[in-house]
């Protein structure tokens, strides 16, 4: 275990380096950069631009060497924990985007264990009740939650929260509750006001997740060792949760992989549409303005989330499913 | 049947006189040779037809892919006629009867007043029976009967012939909006069949360029395997542990803003299909892997042909339909992505009009309260994306040799 503990560490390294490069071509990709539409900014007030200011600061921020300078540096800069320096905001990217990094953290764990807690009841009950009507219903479902864009169904949702339950329409929570100290209430409110988007992201990795539980488990419950045990005598509920159960639920834990980088993109989508403080309407204005190091960011931390996902994913995979042999050769 | 013979005694001589045929046993009825004769797809085709919801499904597609090439007659109204008459018009209810005695479809007219509160434009039908609020009397009814196969808007048809013929046109001098009409007082129904024909090619391009890029890298990995398939490898695992719409998001932040509609349109779908060979490239590498150490495949190395013609030739036509199948049901995220880049404003900008371009317009909570039909150009992608994942499902399961 801890042989392959290092090892699928050691993979990671390449990954989160080539992750790393892809991301910086990406914020480079935009023609010009800060300083160009910075100083279109000023001239377009009117304000004169002082070219040796100009050339300063393109020193400053190393925006005349090469690109694979600034790329080294960049990434000298993340090792270290320095995410570098927002034009826009004119404070370094660490201090703008911490509580928006642990709260995106927080709204996609919330989002992959509803995900989880919706998917799996309907997964099985569809799967012991193959081709019933409430199988094609909850597959319909399925499919619809999967179908409808996600920032639609987070703008109906929302107006009917507010119209039938008094919740306040975007934000984290309460006006009154702003800029005040945490307290029970408070976060009841942030509760309450995350509860929606979880909903909203959760609806498009649930059908997924339902279909893919929904055929494993139809394949084990084929198998001739339920026959056996059906042949035996054994109560159907025991029958089911003992061994198939359990065997189907690998897809719980490998479909992190898969789920996670899904429920990012929706997340960064749906909180724009909510103006939830995530890494979405930050990253999507970041993108807009050229402000490259806070976009990097943003993308390097998304990344860095399913990858870390991924690894944890594994992990567990390989302790949970006694079939994975890590070590001990060829078993033929 | 004669008598059997004594015990001991000779027995009867038989002999047919049908003709001999030596290959009576192997022949078929012409039922079953129909079967063991049919090509792969023939085969798939009786397969898929029992699937009813993908062949429902499909239909469905069909249909709406053909609805592109007719368009501007298809829409009662050109793509930007404007009716400042009715700003922000709710959707008409098409009618058969009035006052009990039949007259055909038509619609009420519009009744328009303003609500001094907070401004809100009200429509009212002129039905003969709604009183508009503030007012003390229902106007009098204004029947409006539909023109069926008809001239009405002109058009540039494909942007080369101009035409005026639709299908549907409002009465003289009345209206017809079946969706409502916008801030500009556009008529929706007419700008989400104008989407259509952008929101369905934008998957149908970039599946295509998915579907080449995944053949020919996954081809490659898979048929020559060693180092290439490691870097392929490593590359696929990077691409897909990348969440795809930030990363659209910031690709398509990049195209330069000078571009012409049509060039972001392609920028679009280009970015789309870019990153989203990489499941395509597995399932072919996969299957190539075993394929190349078969018999046919080293005849065909020995006879000289080339790992192109090798891999295009002989190993991909044998799971084709398998991909395509795959590929299908790649199109709705597609689908489904273009509409989100728009919505967020990165993705096409008017004058191009697509559905995500007309859910851009549905973007704050107002227009959930006041003006609710902003929303329909939701429906056609609902519809288009359960109908490609029934259909995918449908055609997979078909292309299964073993089920």
């Amino acid at each position: 275990m801890l042989g392959y503990l290092v090892h699928r560490l050691l993979i990671m390294i390449p990954t989160l380096l080539a992750i790393s490069a892809l991301t910086f071509i990406i914020i480079q990709l935009p023609p010009g950069d800060y300083l160009e539409t910075y100083i279109a900014e000023l001239e377009s007030q009117g304000e004169n631009v002082d070219p040796e200011k100009i050339e300063f600061l393109r020193q400053q921020y190393g925006l005349d060497q090469p690109m694979i300078v600034q790329y080294l540096y960049w990434l000298g800069g993340l090792l270290q924990g320095d995410m570098g320096y927002s034009f826009e905001y004119s404070l370094p990217v660490s201090q703008i985007v911490g509580d928006r990094l642990l709260l995106t953290f927080v709204v996609t764990l919330a989002t992959v264990l509803f995900t989880y807690i919706v998917a799996f009841p309907i997964g099985v009950y569809s799967a012991t009740h193959q081709y019933s009507w409430s199988d094609y219903g909850l597959t319909f479902l399925g499919f619809l939650g999967l179908a409808t864009p996600n920032f639609l169904l987070a703008l109906v949702l929302l107006y009917l929260t507010n119209r039938y339950f008094g919740i306040s329409i975007g934000g984290l929570m309460e006006p009154e509750y702003v800029d005040q100290p945490w307290s029970m209430g408070k976060l009841m409110s942030v509760i309450q006001h995350l509860i929606v988007p979880t909903i909203v992201i959760g609806t498009a990795g649930t059908a997924g997740m339902i279909r893919r539980l929904r055929a494993n488990l139809l394949d084990e419950l084929q198998k001739q060792y339920v026959v056996t045990g059906r042949a035996k005598g054994l109560p159907p509920v025991k029958l089911l949760l003992k061994y198939p159960l359990r065997m189907a639920l690998n897809p719980f834990i490998s479909d992190i992989g898969d789920l996670l980088p899904e429920l990012v993109s929706g997340s960064v989508i749906v909180s724009v549409v909510m103006s939830l403080p995530t890494t979405g309407p930050m990253l999507l204005s970041a993108l807009r303005s050229q402000d490259m190091y806070l976009a990097g960011s943003f993308l390097m931390f998304l990344a860095l989330l399913t990858v870390v996902g991924m690894f944890i994913s594994d992990l567990a995979l390989a302790a949970l499913d006694p079939r994975i042999r890590l070590h001990g050769g060829a078993t033929k | 049947m004669t008598a059997p013979a004594a015990p001991g005694g000779k027995l009867p001589h038989f002999v047919s006189d049908a003709p001999f045929d030596p290959y009576s046993v192997e022949r078929m009825t012409p039922e079953q040779e129909r079967y063991f004769l049919a090509s792969q797809w023939k085969m798939m085709w009786w397969k898929l037809k029992r699937h009813r919801l993908a062949v429902i499904s499909g239909a469905i597609l069909l249909a709406m892919y053909a609805s592109i090439l007719v368009t501007e007659v298809l829409a009662p109204y050109n793509l930007h006629s404007r009716f400042t008459d009715f700003i922000y018009a709710p959707p008409q209810r098409v009618h058969l009867f009035h006052d009990g005695s039949f007259v055909g479809p038509f619609v009420y007219g519009f009744h328009y007043s303003l609500n001094m509160d907070n401004l809100q434009r009200i429509y009212t039908p002129r039905d003969g029976k709604t009183v508009p609020p503030g007012a003390a009397a229902a106007p009098a009814a204004e029947i409006q009967k539909l023109r069926f196969f008809c001239f009405g808007d002109r058009y540039q048809y494909f942007g080369l012939v101009p035409g005026s013929f639709h299908l549907v046109c409002p009465a003289e001098n009345g209206t017809l909006f079946l969706m409502g009409t916008d801030r500009l007082g556009r008529d929706m129904l007419s700008r989400v069949v104008y989407g259509t024909r952008v929101s369905l090619t934008v998957g149908l391009i970039g599946v295509s360029i998915s579907f080449l890029l995944g053949i020919t890298i996954g081809g490659f990995a898979g048929y020559y395997g060693g180092w290439v398939d490691i870097i392929v490898q490593r590359v696929i695992e990077v691409l897909r542990s990348l969440p795809e719409l930030p990363l659209w998001l910031a690709l398509s932040a990049a195209l330069p803003v000078n571009w012409s509609p049509l060039l972001v349109y392609f920028g679009i779908t280009i970015i789309l299909g870019l990153l989203d060979w990489t499941g395509l490239a597995r399932a072919v590498r996969s299957k190539l892997l075993s394929l190349r150490e078969e018999d046919f495949c080293t005849a065909a190395q020995l006879m000289g042909a080339s790992p192109g013609r090798i891999i295009g030739r002989h190993l991909l036509p044998s799971f084709m339909s398998h991909l395509i199948a795959s590929a299908t049901l790649r199109i709705p995220s597609m689908i489904l992505g273009e509409t989100a880049l728009s919505f967020l404003g990165l993705g096409l900008r008017p004058p191009i009009t697509s559905w995500g371009v007309l859910l851009n317009e549905a973007q704050n909570i107002n227009v959930v309260v006041l003006y609710p039909w902003l929303m329909l150009p939701v429906l056609p992608v609902v519809i288009m994306v359960l109908a490609f994942n029934f259909f995918g499902d449908g055609l997979r399961d078909a292309a299964d040799p073993y089920k």
